[in-house]
């Protein structure tokens, strides 16, 4: 079973939420949509289940016409970001409720619905009503009824953004065996999410996307190591990447007047001149040997530190791996690992990368 | 400061629970008065201050030959046209503020938000200037003074009440819960009346309430629009009025008047309390 999506176009206004977005995905995988808020990911989703028709495109699903099937005739099944149940609704009730739909004989809706919610670990809370639940069991609800339905499709729609921290941890590791488990139904995953670590995480395969275009589709590892343009480097990383203008001049870098490196071997067939070079917050540590910055701000996220370090026109973050706590326009000492650089030409293209890839 | 403050609290609450109250007692124990005993300066307790009379509740059954206004006609009628009109009304505006709270329409400069101003306008304008153009009507029509008749007017009344409280409530309700119904099977009637209508209760049971209200206490189109044939409850209570203002009895069918409003209230107010929707949707 594969979905081919076909040049897809929809614009509101004068602005694209997609724009020509082609794609083809098969079953028994997980696919990642990563973008920024608005990037178009939740309007992609929306158009694969039929809630809202795209100006131009088509789609299909095992060569069959997708598009002109009506939204509760596909077989589709959505999890959205907010906590989206049927308040009136018992959880039981809850999750039967699509199998209700399809008059599936009682015996049968029990069973089902049991074992979805046990897959969620909901077991014994069949009574309850959703507004007597936690935000994390009723985002367990909601994934639940989409289990049940056993659809061909399962779009996910920043199911945990809504979560705080600890529970988005936890549900993020349940909910990647679950999907793995879908996924092996011989069933498509789609998971939205603006988080570079979540989607790093699912594994599977990446789609990057900005203002409803597709940027890069390609497997996690290969998107972190070969982002293919400046964009994607900085949606797909946490924090940013941090991007800087940079000259190679003979086989030196020169990053600032005061901040020249040796050119690192992978960058050296680069014809000298002008690039943007790309370099991620663990790219650059504290190093008594290395140069002079000051320090901008200091976020202390867990065990590690993100310092914002400033160097004449260079704003940089990086990375400790312990808890330190610095001043404010303190000044430290800080080394650039050339060996983690990446080179983008005037096009934002990738051009050189620490593990090979280029344009 | 605690007691302090819970003294204050109660002591309002009890202020205002007399100033509600207040009146309903005074008419109920005027009811039970006669002319001198009305007539007979400020009295309060009955048997200690003044010997009950049912006279004033017994004109309200007695038929108009007998001396009597007849009310148990008209307060059917009142019952009937103001339960049909609600009802009619509360369906119809349900259905107009859903589809004004989820779909776009555009007719020129004509969007949502004019089309619901529109239904409201109907209820900024002074009933006197709708009175004429419903008269003529009604009168081409061959409905005045019918039940029916009055059941017509009274929608155009209600409606917008009903549309005006429920597009507020649809648009508090999200789009994602009906877009959910759909994904899990239902056709877009069935979202409506499977998933959004029983997530909008509180709303149906606030916009019948204003209905039943608003219809229940019309007097002027009651008045404009009926004759002899059919007669509703305001009506009916100012036909009580002569030369001599009958309190006892004026009081006896305020009182009739009031109750089933006060019935209704009691009943829906368990349910206006439960919240159904506040706080599921995180």
């Amino acid at each position: 079973m594969s979905l081919k999506v076909s040049n897809l176009s929809m614009k509101f206004k004068d602005e694209f939420h997609l724009n020509d977005v082609s794609f083809e995905m098969f079953k028994g995988k997980i696919y990642t949509i990563i973008g920024r808020t608005l990037s178009g990911k939740t309007t992609l989703l929306k158009t694969i289940a039929g809630l809202t028709n795209p100006d131009s495109g088509e789609m299909s699903l095992d060569g069959v016409d997708f598009g002109a099937v009506p939204v509760w005739k596909r077989q589709v099944a959505m999890v959205y970001q907010q906590f989206i149940n049927y308040p009136h609704l018992s959880v039981f009730e809850n999750v039967a409720f699509p199998l209700k739909q399809r008059k599936m004989p009682r015996p049968e809706i029990d069973t089902r619905v049991r074992q979805a919610l046990e897959q969620v670990g909901l077991q014994g809370f069949e009574t309850r009503k959703i507004q007597a639940l936690s935000g994390g069991q009723q985002q367990r609800v909601a994934l639940a009824r989409s289990l049940v339905k056993e659809a061909n499709i399962l779009l996910l729609d920043e199911p945990l953004v809504n979560l705080d921290y600890k529970l988005r941890e936890q549900l993020r590791e349940e909910f990647k065996n679950i999907f793995s488990a879908k996924a092996s139904e011989n069933a498509i995953l789609i998971y939205s999410t603006t988080d570079p670590v979540e989607a790093m995480q699912l594994g599977g395969e990446i789609i990057v996307m900005d203002e409803g275009r597709i940027l890069q589709q390609a497997s996690a590892q290969e998107i972190y190591e070969n982002p293919k343009t400046t964009k994607v480097a900085q949606i797909t990383n946490d924090p940013a990447m941090n991007l800087f203008e940079g000259e190679v001049v003979d086989s030196t870098l020169v990053l600032t007047s005061s901040i020249h490196l040796d050119l690192p071997s992978h960058l050296a067939a680069l014809p000298r001149g002008k690039y943007t070079f790309g370099i991620r917050a663990s790219g650059i540590t504290l190093d008594s040997a290395g140069f002079e910055f000051q320090i901008e701000l200091a976020e202390i996220s867990g065990s590690e530190t993100f310092l914002h370090l400033q160097h004449a026109q260079m704003h940089v973050v990086g990375l400790l791996d312990s808890v330190q706590n610095f001043d404010i326009g303190q000044t430290v000492t800080a080394g650039l690992d050339s060996k983690s650089l990446y080179a983008f030409d005037k096009s934002e293209n990738l051009v050189a990368s620490p593990y090979g890839g280029t344009k | 400061m605690r007691f302090v403050y819970v003294t204050l609290k109660y002591l309002a609450v009890c202020l205002w629970s007399v100033f509600v109250i207040a009146p309903f007692l005074w008419a109920l124990s005027t009811s039970f008065k006669d002319f001198n005993s009305v007539t007979g300066g400020a009295t309060y307790i009955p048997w200690l201050q003044f010997e009950p009379s049912l006279e004033g509740w017994r004109v309200l059954l007695r038929s108009p030959a007998q001396g009597g206004v007849n009310i148990v006609e008209p307060y059917f009628n009142s019952i009937f046209v103001t339960c049909s009109a609600s009802l009619i009304s509360i369906a119809l505006g349900t259905l107009a503020a859903y589809a004004l709270s989820r779909f776009t329409f555009k007719a020129g400069f004509i969007k949502n938000s004019d089309i619901t101003f529109f239904f409201i306008s109907q209820r900024i304008m002074p009933p006197i200037v709708l009175s004429i153009p419903f008269f003529i009507m009604l009168g081409k029509l061959g409905l005045l003074d019918s039940l029916f008749g009055l059941i017509l007017v009274y929608i155009v009344l209600l409606m917008p009440i009903a549309v005006w409280i429920m597009v507020d409530f649809f648009n508090k309700v999200p789009k994602e819960i009906d877009e959910t119904a759909l994904i899990d099977g239902c056709n877009p009637y069935q979202a409506f009346y499977k998933v959004v209508l029983p997530n909008s209760i509180p709303g149906l049971i606030v916009a019948g309430l204003f209905c039943m209200i608003f219809g229940w206490t019309d007097f002027f189109f009651a008045f404009i629009l009926t004759f002899t044939e059919v007669q509703l409850l305001p009506v009916a209570i100012v036909a009580l009025n002569s030369s001599i203002t009958p309190w006892w009895s004026l009081s006896a069918a305020a009182l009739v008047c009031v109750a089933p409003l006060i019935v209704v209230a009691f009943i829906v107010e368990r349910y206006l309390s439960k919240g159904n929707l506040s706080g599921a949707l995180k």
